[in-house]
């Protein structure tokens, strides 16, 4: 993977991210979500990690931002769009993209470790869903369980709590 | 620097060989066996006119040829129709969309192994080991052509069909996901030419009879080797593995909106569901999406459970890929996957012309209460089986 290719799927990711929060038009910015995540799916594939990278097509992109898109195309868009920009609200915000990208520049300036470079993992013809696998569910067995139990009990709960108006 | 630049240059020939060759004539050619089944099952004729026009270089008669020139005459007729775009649509989505539902099905082809190999070269234009999981996702993403084309519509019927469309796609991509991990069980990967490589050596997984592998020749792998021996146990195996491909073929019927799930586009409730404001190549380019995705489901279907490229009684390799009898070996492999996918595209038009539509809630319990259920029930089928037969 040459290093072009991250900066054109860094780029990509970061100009629709940005216009995730510029657009005024919910369906665009939502979209400009779907493109961001399919670049950040782009730059797991470069890092070899296959298996995440289209688990983030699968899940974001294909799944949970359609259902987003499903919900916004049922609201008032002409209300969404006449809203005009809350200037101390802009304000506020690039002081905290500041402050944000301050604390960032301090820590990595800081911490040594990120120059190190690392072994590849996903090594051999099974490639990183084995080792997923193998780590999920032998060293964190237990932990998965758990995760799954409680998933469980939300979406219970999640069920129980819409069907309460109808009794 | 020359590894990297022939690689990509095999790649796009391989992709261009694949796409401009083989599956946008098989589109245009699937579209024209949907008529003339249709009208074999309704008993009409069809397209049988439409040849190679000779009146019009001032002979008498022209030559017709089974109406086989038909795909192409379509092909012209939608170049050259007036391209209207109503006023009320939102334009930029209303553009993208149609891109957007032709685009998914086309990528999803990348991981799909059409062959066993030409001149050595893997008939597969990219070998990952996420496989399947690829084409799923892909395929997830086809869902925003429809969706963008049903709300930028700004119009009801297309609207109702958008969201139709969008909730029955997100509903059986779990049970078309679920119903074939018990393959990846068996088999032990997710990448598709292994999987095609397993079935060529322990027999195709929907066949109940498993031999050493149906070919008369089997090479030697170094993989698990689950089903070494003919015994009771793989009967056993089999039923999962049935219930699997009944539960993913439905679940792939409903993911590429054919009858009898065609809710999003139901002419006779929403005049044409989301393409309804659309009309000459834009309007083409959701119906050749449609039967892209068809085409697809079909080398899906193929290449898990139907042995993908594998030809029984055929040696699977040669020594030397490199003469003659090996490219030939080859071609046959080609030939014999884009076979059973034509079997299987025929199975899709017979079921459309002989089945009626689902109601809406009908087919939303069809997917929630009863296949998702199926399919996990399946996986613990496997699970228990599994163990006994590695011994």
């Amino acid at each position: 993977m040459s290093p072009l290719l991250f900066w054109i799927f860094a780029a990509i990711m970061l100009v629709f991210g940005g216009m995730v929060v510029i657009h005024r038009n919910p369906v665009a910015s939502a979209l400009s979500l779907v493109v961001s995540f399919l670049a950040l799916a782009a730059l797991f594939v470069s890092l070899d990690a296959y298996f995440i990278g289209v688990i983030q097509i699968l899940v974001y992109a294909g799944a949970v931002m359609v259902l987003f898109l499903f919900i916004i195309m049922l609201l008032d868009l002409k209300a969404e769009l006449r809203r005009r920009p809350n200037l101390p609200a802009v304000c506020g915000g690039f002081v905290v993209i500041f402050l944000f990208i301050v604390a960032i520049a301090e820590v990595s300036f800081r911490f040594q470790g990120g120059d190190a470079s690392f072994q590849p993992i996903a090594q051999g013809p099974q490639g990183d869903i084995w080792h997923v696998g193998m780590i999920l569910f032998q060293r964190y067995n237990i932990a998965l369980q758990v995760v799954g139990t409680l998933i469980l009990v939300a979406s219970i709960g999640v069920v129980v709590l819409s069907k309460r108006e109808l009794k | 620097m020359m590894h990297l630049l022939l690689f990509a240059l095999i790649s796009l020939i391989k992709t261009i060989g694949l796409i401009f060759v083989i599956i946008l004539p098989m589109v245009s050619y699937t579209v024209y066996a949907e008529r003339r089944v249709s009208a074999m099952i309704q008993d009409r004729l069809g397209p049988n006119r439409v040849g190679i026009p000779l009146t019009l270089f001032g002979f008498q008669k022209d030559i017709p040829f089974f109406g086989l020139v038909q795909p192409i005459a379509d092909a012209v007729k939608l170049l050259l129709k007036e391209d209207f775009t109503p006023n009320h649509v939102n334009k930029f989505y209303y553009c993208l969309a149609p891109a957007c539902a032709m685009a998914p099905s086309m990528m999803a082809l990348a991981v799909i192994p059409f062959g066993s190999q030409l001149w050595g070269e893997p008939m597969v234009v990219a070998n990952v080991n996420i496989g399947v999981l690829w084409v799923f996702a892909v395929s997830s993403l086809g869902v925003y052509g429809i969706v963008l084309a049903g709300w930028s519509s700004n119009s009801k019927y297309p609207f109702l069909g958008g969201i139709r469309s969008s909730s029955q796609m997100i509903s059986y991509e779990l049970s078309l996901a679920l119903s074939v991990i018990p393959i990846f069980m068996i088999c032990g990967t997710l990448n598709l030419p292994e999987i095609v490589r397993y079935q060529t050596v322990h027999g195709w997984l929907i066949s109940p009879i498993w031999l050493n592998g149906i070919s008369l020749f089997p090479p030697s792998i170094n993989g698990q080797e689950i089903m070494r021996s003919f015994d009771f146990l793989k009967f056993l195996l089999w039923i999962p593995l049935f219930i699997s491909f009944i539960v993913f073929t439905i679940s792939m019927f409903a993911e590429t909106n054919r009858l009898p799930f065609d809710l999003p586009e139901a002419e006779t409730e929403l005049v044409g569901g989301y393409h309804t404001e659309y009309s000459s190549m834009k309007f083409a380019l959701f119906f050749l999406g449609e039967y892209a995705a068809m085409i697809v489901g079909s080398a899906v279907i193929v290449t898990l459970f139907f042995g993908g490229w594998h030809v029984p009684f055929l040696p699977t390799t040669l020594v030397d890929p490199y003469t003659f009898w090996g490219v030939i070996l080859g071609l046959i492999h080609i030939a014999a996957f884009f076979f059973k996918v034509a079997l299987l595209l025929f199975f899709f038009i017979w079921v459309r012309w002989t089945l009626p539509r689902f109601r809406y809630d009908q087919l939303m319990r069809l997917g929630w209460y009863f296949f998702i259920e199926i399919a996990l029930v399946n996986v613990f089928i496997v699970a228990v089986i599994l163990p006994f037969m590695r011994r």
